[in-house]
């Protein structure tokens, strides 16, 4: 068998620039299915880290995943919003350990601002219980601060003590400024891998100080208060966007959820993070799935070049395969030879492919956070990883049977002088 | 296989025996070889010639074991290949003939030796009876020693050879390990003249050397008398008479 082996690796070397791109083809379809699959449960780990430590999401009543993708990830904005008495109502109840309120609506350059109190950094955590720490600076404390999640300051360039100014409203074309209050950037957090790195974080006052001039989204003419005089000026805000709630007990969750539901003050809803996590996933798992499907899909048309290049071949090794038969292969040995070939340029191709993935994740790590805000890390490989792998293999391998057959029945028809 | 030892040991024993065979094509109407009696003794040459298309390539085919016969009998060393598996005709055909194409013999991206060596790879056999003298490298070196080809090019890929020093390294391959039944179809009409002759030279001297017995084919009537037997396969093939009547040359 070893001299089979040998044969089969000197007569691949001899085709190795046709073989070369088999192995290619192998290994890109390697590199995205695996790809695909990385970047599938990577996307699914930071999605749901996004929030955690959190009992209730509180809000006006909505859609259950709505609320949780405006209060969360930013994305879309609340029809309504829930008033500074639920609010103080909802810190009252006994259950209730703390409320931190959030008020969403502003933007700079793109990046959703957060307006929240001091007990944000305190309180709210992502991933596997991981409180907010700052990389520099400090929370915000002074009316006019600012603390920005990583990416915003690493994409705009700002470091502590920038002056910044908001814009009304979300989006990259705004056409309001808050130009006449600036904010100071006092400190820069930690990246998070969540949608906290792409928010800029100022106190809920401020974000009440910027709008007392403004009525109905656009500045009142004739009335200015200019930032000097808000001194006397009370800055607590009238309402909020939504509020996230840490029970002191959570096997209450359910009664303060129903508590909240019938609170008579105004229409209100809570949800439990994970749950509505969850339907959300369920939401993109469609997608997801669509780009798994596509990925096996590619994987079928590379392995089915892998048999048209395999085949096409063959009839130029009709020489080949008579002269082995003449020299006394038997006929299991051609049939071996070609499915050794076909076991090594599979293997050849999958690992490349393997290695290709690592290597890419390496590279484009950084590029994918920046951009969108996506964390890949390189690990060991999971156990969805490996029986994608395996299953490469073995599909590669049964795919190259092919040829071997046909290479068995010219072999047959051929004798030992092959009609050319 | 021990089943393939005993015969070969009588001394003047048949090699290959063909008695009353037919075999046509698939498909074709009427046989292309019908023959009623051929021998083949141990250390024989038989030069066999004929018109193309008169079965020839058959014929070979049908004494290496490849095409098995409808009817008849074809025995190589006294046994029937017909009574044979796929995988056991295999076997026996690596471990007692040896061949030798028109041309394009040998895998070109192995050296000189290692095509040589081929049959000993495939065949305990081959192998075994290589090793008789010393070990399959010396006997593979010894024959090419013996078919004239210069050690400088033993190591070398096969396809920087001449057609006629590939024909030689074919063979030396044919004959290592001492096989029954040397089978060489047409194997110098890639030759000129002064290379036909020196490999022919060579070839019946290893051939007589290694007792092995040679079934020749050629057009080249000329070179019938360096043999010890010819035969016009026309003469001895009843189905290529008729072949001959019903298509006027």
């Amino acid at each position: 068998m070893s001299a089979l082996f040998a044969i089969a690796w000197r007569s691949a070397w001899n085709r190795r620039f046709t073989l070369v791109l088999t192995v290619l083809s192998i290994a890109l379809s390697a590199v995205l299915l695996l790809g695909v699959e990385r970047i599938r449960t990577q996307l699914r780990d930071s999605f749901s880290s996004a929030v955690s430590g959190t009992d209730l999401i509180v809000g006006a009543r909505t859609g259950s995943t709505q609320l949780l993708l405006y209060a969360v990830f930013r994305i879309g904005a609340a029809t309504n919003n829930m008033s500074w008495r639920s609010v103080q109502a909802l810190s009252a109840h006994e259950g209730v350990d703390w409320v931190v309120p959030l008020s969403l609506g502003d933007s700079h350059r793109g990046f959703a601002v957060l307006a929240t109190t001091p007990d944000y950094f305190a309180h709210f955590h992502y991933g596997d219980r991981q409180p907010l720490t700052l990389r520099e600076g400090k929370p915000f404390d002074a009316l006019f601060d600012a603390v920005l999640g990583a990416e915003v300051a690493e994409r705009l360039g700002y470091r502590v003590g920038q002056r910044i100014t908001l814009a009304h409203g979300t989006g990259e074309l705004t056409v309001a400024e808050h130009a006449d209050k600036p904010f100071t950037v006092v400190g820069i957090l930690a990246r998070t891998g969540t949608p906290i790195d792409r928010t800029v974080h100022i106190g809920l006052q401020a974000m009440e100080a910027i709008h007392l001039d403004w009525r109905g989204g656009a500045p009142m003419p004739g009335l200015r208060v200019p930032a000097a005089e808000l001194g006397g000026v009370d800055l607590t805000p009238k309402s909020v966007t939504a509020a996230l709630v840490g029970l002191k007990n959570r096997a209450a969750v359910f009664g303060v959820q129903r508590w909240v539901s019938t609170y008579t003050g105004e229409p209100l809803m809570a949800v439990l993070p994970g749950v509505a996590l969850d339907e959300l996933w369920g939401v993109i798992g469609v997608g997801e799935n669509a780009l798994l499907a596509m990925s096996a899909l590619v994987a079928l048309v590379s392995l089915a070049g892998l048999v048209a290049v395999v085949l096409a071949g063959l009839d130029q090794r009709r020489r080949e395969l008579a002269v082995l038969r003449a020299a006394g292969a038997g006929l299991r040995h051609v049939m071996a030879l070609l499915a050794i070939e076909g076991a090594l340029v599979t293997l050849a191709g999958v690992l490349l492919g393997a290695a290709m993935a690592a290597l890419g994740i390496a590279l484009l790590a950084p590029w994918l956070q920046a951009r969108f805000g996506l964390t890949l890390t390189l690990s060991a490989p999971t156990a969805n990883e490996g029986l994608l792998v395996v299953s490469l293999l073995v599909a590669g391998w049964l795919a190259s049977l092919l040829p071997a057959l046909r290479a068995y029945r010219l072999s047959l028809a051929d004798g030992l002088s092959p009609r050319l | 296989m021990p089943a393939w030892r005993g015969p070969s040991d009588v001394a003047v024993s048949s090699v290959l025996a063909i008695e009353a065979l037919r075999f046509g094509w698939p498909g074709a109407a009427s046989p292309c070889i019908d023959i009623e009696r051929l021998d083949v003794v141990a250390g024989e040459t038989v030069f066999l010639h004929g018109p193309s298309g008169c079965g020839k390539s058959t014929l070979l085919s049908l004494m290496a074991g490849v095409l098995v016969a409808d009817a008849g009998r074809v025995a190589l060393l006294g046994h029937d290949w017909a009574a044979l598996s796929g995988a056991a005709r295999d076997r026996c055909r690596v471990a007692h003939v040896g061949y030798i194409f028109q041309q394009f013999n040998l895998l070109p991206y192995l050296s000189v030796l290692d095509n040589v060596l081929l049959p000993c790879r495939f065949s305990p056999r081959r192998r075994a009876q290589a090793s008789q003298e010393g070990s399959p490298l010396t006997q593979a070196e010894a024959l090419l020693d013996g078919m004239g080809l210069e050690p400088s090019l033993w190591r070398r890929p096969a396809m920087k050879l001449s057609v006629g020093q590939q024909q030689r390294v074919a063979a030396a391959r044919a004959l290592i390990g001492r096989p029954e039944l040397v089978i060489a179809d047409e194997p110098t009409s890639a030759l000129d003249e002064a290379h036909r002759d020196a490999f022919l030279d060579v070839l019946l001297d290893a051939c007589a050397a290694h007792r092995s017995a040679l079934v020749f084919v050629s057009h080249d009537r000329r070179l019938a008398a360096r043999f010890q037997r010819e035969l016009r396969l026309p003469a001895i093939n009843r189905a290529a008479l008729t072949i001959e009547a019903g298509y006027p040359a």
